[in-house]
């Protein structure tokens, strides 16, 4: 087994352990990924939930609050996640402190992931029944409370779903990231799979995302089951 | 003797709504007044107004004008959080259910019942009771999805009252229900008016609806209110075309006039053609006994329908006239001289 490792994937073992090694891009991928779901998953629910309620056929309707939200999701979803990285680098520099290595790749991961988990959630949240929504007020439950005990409890399924898409999604940026300084499996592909002729490197580190990609399907999807009644 | 004040007051109420730069009144200058106790159906079709209205009076629907005074309360003047305690006391049930699909049946109930300040064993007593009066206490730990409309719509009605409410509104609460889950559900409306002496507001667009527990109907057409009354009156006097149509529908004597005029009875049919409508006890036997004793004028029945509404009989009647001229015109005199509605209907074919 360790001959055949060995024979077929030389580099991959050779690239096994150390600062620029495998197992560092791993670590350094799944940081990318969870560090930066977490906040624009906060950021993204908030903006969702805001687009919702402040629509014009929302709870609490805000026509000035609801447009500036609107086109800032917009604004930011236009623009190519690649120059995102270089447009934002001072700002990025101004809070993490460094725009290279895995924590700097965070803010522009997160600004790029943000709108547009916001629009998914705001897409989950307009599909629960407005009758549901109406009871609710008919009831006497205050906008917050509707907001926590309708909408974020209906939607819920539908969230975990968008959630898993825009988590996949990220996925892909953490490659593009870290082909640009950010390490990762996407630096270990590019800078040493494909710029150095390396192609088992390239191959491996793929896989190891598709297994990533699968496994957090496999999660969102068995969630989703659970839920769904 | 100044009026009772009622426990709903709508005074004027505009309803205006602004689409596309178009204005659409869903309701014009409408007044109710619901007593305590009361069971009011609002009827009309679709478009009628009839929903905006009665979400105007747990102010769901913001008024554009007018008064809303429910329980004695300004609705209006209410500030968010008081108006937010005022709609506890007002239940309402939806066509379409409106449950939380992400809850069990046991939970729906207790949604409303999460900020009463209950302890969780005084809301689960709450609870199983409320679940015992609509008849699904079996059913506490299934979700809505495995339930039929009906017992749905029982739970909807269970979650209605968690809060003890003195006023239910049924916007067409039967309307997605087949004719047997319908008089299912209005009769456990019925009886909760009863046993629970709730005031209730029932909208739909089927007279059969009104007629099984209403005991004051409004009509509502295009935003506007035509007729109001109490059931009898309405149903055994309608003046309004609309009403009129409703009521016809539902004691199919419309259905049988176009039969008539469309078969070939009429060439057949000598004599007049009377339409007959009577409130009170009566039957038809003595009348028709009575017609040929007195002026041996024979009443051939085409049609009879006779209802009991709130214990008193409401009959309608038609029946063809023959024998002499004279004597038939001293038939139909007699019976304008009882106590009863007497129409003579056409034999031709209304243009339409």
């Amino acid at each position: 087994m360790a001959d055949l490792i060995n024979k077929f994937l030389p580099n991959v073992v050779a690239n096994w352990e150390g600062d620029n090694g495998f197992v560092t891009a791993i670590w350094q991928t799944l940081y990318m990924t969870f560090v930066s779901a977490l906040f624009a998953g906060i950021i993204g629910i908030i903006l969702g939930i805001l687009l919702v309620v402040t629509a014009d056929d929302g709870i609490t309707p805000h026509k000035v609050l609801y447009n500036t939200l609107d086109k800032l999701v917009n604004l930011f979803r236009s623009i190519p996640f690649i120059i995102l990285l270089a447009v934002i680098g001072p700002f990025t520099k101004l809070i993490v402190g460094q725009t290279i290595g895995p924590t700097g790749a965070l803010v522009p991961l997160v600004i790029g992931t943000a709108p547009f988990f916001a629009r998914q959630v705001q897409l989950a949240l307009v599909e629960v029944d407005p009758g549901v929504v109406e009871a609710a007020e008919a009831i006497g439950l205050s906008p917050i409370k509707i907001i926590f005990r309708v909408y974020l409890r209906e939607g819920l399924p539908e969230l975990i779903r968008s959630g898993t898409l825009t988590i996949i999604s990220l996925i892909g940026l953490t490659a593009m990231a870290g082909a640009v300084g950010g390490g990762g499996l996407g630096n270990m592909a590019i800078s040493v799979g494909y710029q150095r002729f390396e192609n088992d490197v390239t191959i491996v580190s793929m896989l190891f995302i598709l297994v990533l990609v699968f496994v957090i399907q496999g999660i969102g999807d068995f969630a989703v089951r659970k839920l769904e009644h | 003797m100044a009026e009772q004040n009622g426990i709903i007051q709508l005074k004027n109420i505009d309803v205006t709504f602004q689409n596309e730069g178009k204005t659409i009144e869903a309701v014009k200058d409408v007044s109710i007044d619901v007593q305590k106790g009361d069971v009011f159906g609002v009827i009309g079709y679709s478009g009628a107004g009839k929903s905006t209205l009665v979400r105007v009076i747990n102010l769901l629907q913001q008024p554009t004008a007018g008064s809303v005074i429910v329980n004695n309360q300004n609705m209006l003047q209410l500030s968010q959080k008081d108006l937010r305690k005022a709609r506890r006391n007002i239940g309402m049930i939806f066509q379409h259910f409106n449950l939380m699909n992400s809850l069990t049946v046991y939970g729906n109930v207790d949604f409303p019942l999460r900020d009463s300040g209950l302890s969780k064993a005084d809301r689960k007593k709450k609870i199983d009771r409320l679940l015992d009066i609509v008849g699904l206490a079996d059913r506490a730990s299934n979700y809505p999805s495995q339930l039929s409309g009906g017992q749905k719509q029982r739970v909807a009605i269970a979650r209605a009252l968690a809060n003890d409410p003195e006023i239910l509104i049924s916007d067409e609460a039967t309307s997605a229900l087949d004719p047997k889950t319908t008089t299912e559900i209005l009769d456990l409306l019925g009886r909760l008016n009863k046993e629970l002496g709730i005031t209730i507001v029932i909208i739909t667009h089927e007279m059969d609806a009104i007629k099984q527990i209403c005991n004051r109907v409004s009509v509502m057409e295009n935003g506007r209110l035509i007729e109001e009354g109490d059931l009898l009156s309405i149903f055994g006097n309608p003046k309004q075309q609309l009403t009129k149509d409703f009521v016809n529908t539902s004691t199919h004597i419309g259905s049988v006039l176009d039969e008539i005029r469309e078969s070939g009875i009429v060439d057949k049919l000598s004599g007049r053609l009377i339409e007959l409508n009577y409130i009170g006890d009566s039957t038809n036997e003595p009348i028709v006994v009575e017609l040929y004793k007195r002026f041996q004028v024979e009443a051939n029945i085409l049609f009879s329908n006779i209802e009991r509404l709130q214990n008193t009989t409401v009959g309608i009647m038609l029946f063809a006239l023959t024998g002499d001229d004279q004597k038939v015109e001293e038939a139909i005199q007699y019976l304008n001289g009882l106590n009863v509605n007497v129409k003579e209907i056409g034999l031709k074919k209304e243009g339409k």
